[in-house]
C-alpha cells in the first residue's frame, strides 16, 4: 500500500493529549490536501481519546492550529488551489483549507474506530502496561498490515514490539511539543523494524516537512537521552551548591541562569523542565531506568518535587504552570523553595547577591535570541566561548562544567550506538531544542 | 497645466509614531489604537501649530482600505472628529491604493487654486494591524486588478509583484549580484536615516549591520524569488496631517512664511489598472509624473535638493532612480552603491527613513512625505535635519498607488529664498 492509499484511513489514539492533538492537526492538514487532488476518495481521521473533556476542547484547538498551519503555508495552499476558480483570495482558500482538514476528523470515545486504519499513531501516556493494553487492544480489532508510529520518547519499541507480536510494525516516531511547529521527529527503529513501516515513515515525515533524525532503540533516544541527564546536571549542581552554603532556591536561580545566559540557551534548564512537566522529566527516569543498567539516573530534588505535587507544564491555554520556578506570562518571576513550599521573588537583593556570585558576564555574552539571528553568529560563538573559557568568574567555571558535561553526554549518544553519528545528536538539539549550537562542538 | 495661478502653501505638519513591528510600542496581543486615535493625533497636531481651528475651510482625508481593514467606510466623516470647529465644513476622502495619500495633497491644492478655501486640512490615516498580513495581503491586492490578477497572483500579492520587477531588471541589465548589493544598501540607508527619526517604525533597530541582513538571500518557499523581508516596507498604523494655505490662508491661521514651504508644482499620472506593462525595468507612470511635475515647475531633476521617493520595495526605489532621470538605465545600482542618496550624499532620498524605514500607513504615506519635506525645507526636521543646498532648495515627493498606476509627484519650494 502506498503512503496515499493509508492516509486515507488514519486514526491518532490519545488525540486530545499534548502531542496527539498536535499529530492529528498535521495529519488532518495532510489529507485536506489529498481530498484536493482527489475529490471522490472518502477521507477519515479518527481521534480517539478517553477524555471526553479532551475531545470538547480538541475541535477548537485544532480549528485554531489549522488556521495558523494554513496561514504558514499559504503559498503551498494557493498552489494547491490554483485551479479552484471559486477561491480567489488568501482567505477564501486558508477558510476552505480549514474546513475540509475539520471535515475529515471523527472525534470520539472509542478506540474501536481504528478498526478499518492503514495507519495508527499512538500518543498516550509515557508507560509501558497502558500502552501495552492499548495497543494490545489495537492489534485484536486493526487490520493485520496495520502500521503503528508511536509518539515515545523514551519506550523502547522493540519491547513492545516483542510483547505484542507487532511483526516489527511499529516505529518509534517522537515528534517534539507542540508537533505542529516543531521541525524534529526522532525515527526510532531496531533492526526487526518493518522495512515498509521505516519507508513509510521517512516519507510521511518528509511530506510533513519535519526534519528526521533516526534514532536508535536505546531508551531515551537522542533527545531524551541528552534533555534527561543534562537536566540531572543541573540538578547535580544544585546539589553542589547548596554544599557550598546556598540554599535550594537560590542554587536553582544560579543553575538556571547560568545554563540560559552563559551558554545561549533558549531558556535555563530549570525552565525547559518546567516546560516539559516536572512529572514528565521525573517519568522519562523512571522508564530509563528500567532499560538502562545506570543507578545514577535519579534524583532526589526531583523525587521531593513530585512527592509535593509541583509539575510544571502548561494550562490548557499554552502559559506555563508554575515547578522548579514560579512564571507570569509565561516568565520566570520566582523561585519555588521546597522548604516553606511557597515561592520567593526573583528581586531585590536576593537577586543581586546571585548575580554577583554569578560574576560579569564574559565579553561577547549575547541574548539567544540576537544570537539566533546574527549573520555571524559562528564567528560570535567562538569568540565568546573563548572568552568564558578564560574567565575565572564562578558563573564562567559552571557554565564551561556545564558545556563539558553536554558534550559528553552526546559523545556517549554517539559511543553506545543510540546516535548514528555526532551530527545526529546535533541536530536533534539543533531542531528539537532550538539550540544555537550542538553539543558536540569545538567551543 | 502651467504655472499655479497663486502660490500655495504646506505648514503645520504633524505625523504620529508608525506603530507596527519594530516599535518598542507594539504588543500584538494587545488591543490598539484604531483609525480614530491617528485622525485625531496627527490633525490636532497639525491644528496646534496654527492660531485657531475655526480658521480652517476644510478637510481631506487620504485612506486606502480602512472599508476593509477597520469595516470603516464614509471617510470624510472622520474630519469633523478632530475638532469641532470643522463641525458642517466640507470634507473629502481620497482612494487612489498606496497613492491615495498623494491624492489628498491634490484636493487640497486644487480647492485653493480653484479659490473654493484658502486652507485646507490634510489628513492621512492607515490603520492596517487589524488584520494578519496574509490577510491583509488580500486587502492591500485591492490595489492591483482584482479579476484580472488576483488569482493569479502570489500569496503576498505586491511582494510578488515587485519580486517579477527585480527579476526582469537582473535579467535585462544581467547584473543579479550587484542590484541585489544596491537593493540591501538602499535597505541599510533606511535603517540609518529611520534611527534618527524618533517616530519612525524603525527607530529602534538595533542591527549591527544592516547591509548585511539586506543581503539575506531570497527564499522563494516562505516567500519570494528575487526580494527577501528586508527589500519591502513593513505594515503599519500611523496617521499624518499638514496643512495647505493660500497667502490670504497663512495670514489667518498666523503663520510665518518661514515655517511654511511653496507647493510650485504637482504632476499627476495614472496608468490603465488592468494592463501590465511589457518592461518591467522602468515606472512609467511615475516617469510621467515626475517629468510633468518637473515641466510646470520649470526645473530638471537635478534642481531637487531633497527627496521622498515611494520605495514601498528596495527594487521599487533604484528602478525609479532612472524612472525619473537621476540615473542611466541600468545604473541604478550605481547610483545607490556610489552613496549618492545618503543623507550626506548629493541627491539625499527619504532623509526620515522613507516607506521601509519610517513605515508605510499606505494611504497615509503621501501625506506623512509632504510632513518631512515641509519639516526639511523649514529647518524642522529635527536629528533628521539635512543642510540644504541654497542653489537647490526643492524637495519632491512621489506618491505611487499599486504598481505604479496613480502617482503623484509634488514638489516644493523652501519660503524666503
Amino acid at each position: 500500500m502506498t503512503l496515499d492509499e493509508r492516509l486515507q484511513n488514519v486514526s491518532v489514539v490519545g488525540a486530545a493529549g499534548k502531542m496527539g492533538s498536535g499529530i492529528a492537526v498535521l495529519i488532518a492538514a495532510q489529507m485536506a490536501e489529498l481530498k484536493e487532488k482527489n475529490p471522490d476518495v472518502l477521507y477519515r481521521l479518527n481521534l480517539i481519546d478517553i477524555s471526553k473533556k479532551g475531545l470538547i476542547g480538541l475541535g477548537s484547538y485544532m480549528k485554531k492550529q489549522l488556521i495558523k498551519h494554513a496561514e504558514k503555508s499559504i503559498n503551498a495552499i494557493r498552489e494547491l488551489y490554483a485551479n479552484r476558480d471559486d477561491l480567489v483570495e488568501n482567505t477564501e482558500m486558508i477558510d476552505n483549507f480549514v474546513f475540509e482538514s475539520m471535515q475529515v476528523c471523527n472525534l470520539t470515545n472509542n478506540l474501536d474506530a481504528a478498526r478499518d486504519s492503514d495507519l495508527v499513531f499512538e500518543a498516550i501516556i509515557e508507560d509501558i502496561p497502558t500502552k501495552l493494553k492499548v495497543l494490545g487492544r489495537l492489534k485484536e480489532i486493526c487490520k493485520d498490515d496495520v502500521i503503528y508510529y508511536t509518539n515515545t520518547s523514551s519506550v523502547p519499541i522493540g519491547l513492545l514490539d516483542e510483547k505484542l507480536g507487532l511483526n516489527g510494525r511499529i516505529v518509534g516516531y517522537h515528534f517534539y511539543n507542540p508537533p505542529v511547529i516543531q521541525k524534529l521527529v526522532e525515527v526510532i527503529t531496531n533492526d526487526k523494524t518493518d522495512e515498509e513501516a521505516k519507508a513509510l515513515g521517512m516519507e510521511l515525515g518528509k511530506r510533513l516537512r519535519k526534519k528526521l533524525v533516526p534514532a536508535n532503540d536505546i531508551s531515551g533516544f537522542i533527545g531524551n537521552g541528552h534533555f534527561a541527564r543534562d537536566g540531572l546536571h543541573g540538578l547535580n549542581e544544585v546539589e553542589r551548591l547548596t554544599g557550598e552554603g546556598f540554599s535550594i532556591p537560590e542554587a536553582v536561580y544560579i543553575v538556571n541562569k547560568v545554563s540560559q545566559t552563559l551558554l545561549i540557551r533558549p531558556m535555563g534548564i530549570f525552565q525547559l523542565i518546567d516546560y516539559v512537566g516536572v512529572d514528565v522529566f521525573w517519568a522519562i527516569f523512571e522508564v530509563m531506568r528500567e532499560h538502562i543498567p545506570d543507578p545514577t539516573l535519579k534524583n532526589d530534588l526531583l523525587n521531593k518535587m513530585m512527592e509535593v505535587g509541583v509539575k510544571g507544564g502548561q494550562n490548557p491555554d499554552g502559559t506555563q504552570v508554575d515547578g522548579f520556578l514560579q512564571y507570569k506570562k509565561s516568565r520566570p518571576v520566582g523561585v519555588y523553595d521546597i522548604s516553606s513550599g511557597s515561592n520567593i521573588p526573583i528581586e531585590g537583593e536576593w537577586k543581586e547577591k546571585l548575580d554577583k556570585y554569578i560574576g560579569p558576564l564574559p565579553e561577547g555574552c549575547q541574548p539567544w535570541r540576537s544570537m539566533l539571528v546574527d549573520p555571524n553568529k559562528g564567528q560570535k560563538l567562538e569568540r565568546y566561548f573563548a572568552n568564558l573559557r578564560r574567565s575565572d568568574t564562578a558563573g564562567a567555571k559552571l557554565a564551561v562544567g556545564y558545556l563539558e558535561r553536554s558534550r559528553e553526554i552526546g559523545q556517549m549518544l554517539v559511543d553506545t550506538g543510540v546516535a548514528d553519528s555526532p551530527q545526529d545528536v546535533n541536530d536533534v538539539l539543533l531542531n528539537g531544542f532550538f539550540h544555537i549550537y550542538g553539543p558536540i562542538n569545538n567551543y | 497645466m502651467a504655472k499655479f495661478r497663486k502660490p500655495v502653501y504646506v505648514t503645520a505638519g504633524y505625523n504620529t509614531i508608525a506603530l507596527g513591528p519594530g516599535r518598542k510600542e507594539w504588543r500584538p496581543k494587545d488591543t490598539r489604537p484604531g483609525i480614530e486615535h491617528y485622525v485625531k493625533e496627527a490633525g490636532m497636531g497639525a491644528l496646534n501649530q496654527v492660531n485657531d481651528p475655526a480658521n480652517i475651510d476644510e478637510g481631506v482625508l487620504g485612506n486606502f482600505m480602512m472599508s476593509r481593514y477597520c469595516r470603516q467606510g464614509n471617510r470624510p466623516g472622520f474630519i469633523p472628529m478632530i475638532h469641532p470647529a470643522l463641525e458642517k465644513k466640507p470634507a473629502t476622502g481620497t482612494e487612489g491604493a498606496c497613492g491615495s495619500g498623494g491624492l489628498a495633497l491634490t484636493v487640497a491644492i486644487k480647492s485653493i487654486l480653484a479659490d473654493v478655501a484658502e486652507t485646507v486640512l490634510c489628513v492621512g490615516v492607515e490603520v492596517q494591524n487589524s488584520v494578519k498580513s496574509v490577510y491583509g495581503a488580500d486587502i492591500l491586492a485591492g490595489a492591483g486588478h482584482y479579476a484580472g490578477q488576483r488569482k493569479t497572483g502570489h500569496a503576498h500579492f505586491f511582494p510578488g509583484k515587485f519580486s517579477d520587477r527585480a527579476g526582469f531588471y537582473f535579467k535585462k541589465y544581467n547584473k543579479p549580484e550587484a542590484t541585489r548589493e544596491a537593493m540591501a544598501l538602499w535597505y541599510a540607508n533606511a535603517i540609518e536615516n529611520a534611527r534618527l527619526n524618533p517616530k519612525a517604525q524603525e527607530y529602534y533597530n538595533d542591527l549591527e549591520d544592516p547591509f548585511a541582513v539586506g543581503m539575506t538571500p531570497p527564499n522563494p518557499k516562505a516567500f519570494c524569488e528575487n526580494i527577501n523581508y528586508y527589500d519591502c516596507s513593513k505594515v503599519t498604523d500611523a496617521g499624518t496631517a499638514l496643512i495647505f494655505a493660500s497667502e490670504e490662508g497663512l495670514a489667518r491661521l498666523g503663520v510665518d512664511k518661514k515655517d511654511a514651504a511653496e507647493v510650485i508644482s504637482y504632476g499627476q499620472a495614472e496608468s490603465d489598472i488592468t494592463r501590465t506593462p511589457d518592461d518591467l525595468s522602468v515606472l512609467w507612470t511615475t516617469k510621467a509624473a515626475v517629468e510633468r511635475a518637473l515641466k510646470d515647475a520649470n526645473l530638471t531633476i537635478n534642481d531637487i535638493g531633497v527627496f521622498e521617493f515611494h520605495d514601498c520595495f528596495s527594487i521599487g526605489g533604484i528602478i525609479a532612480l532612472e524612472s525619473v532621470g537621476l540615473a542611466e538605465p541600468g545604473r541604478g545600482p550605481d547610483f545607490v552603491k556610489a552613496g549618492r542618496i545618503k543623507r550626506s550624499g548629493d541627491h539625499p532620498i527619504n532623509t526620515t527613513g522613507g516607506l521601509i524605514g519610517y513605515g508605510h500607513p499606505v494611504g497615509a504615506s503621501g501625506v506623512r512625505q509632504a510632513v518631512d519635506i515641509l519639516h526639511q525645507l523649514t529647518g524642522k526636521a529635527g536629528d533628521c535635519q539635512i543642510q540644504i543646498d541654497p542653489n537647490r532648495p526643492y524637495g519632491l515627493s512621489i506618491s505611487m498607488g499599486g504598481d505604479d498606476i496613480t502617482v503623484i509627484c509634488t514638489i516644493y519650494k523652501k519660503t524666503g529664498i
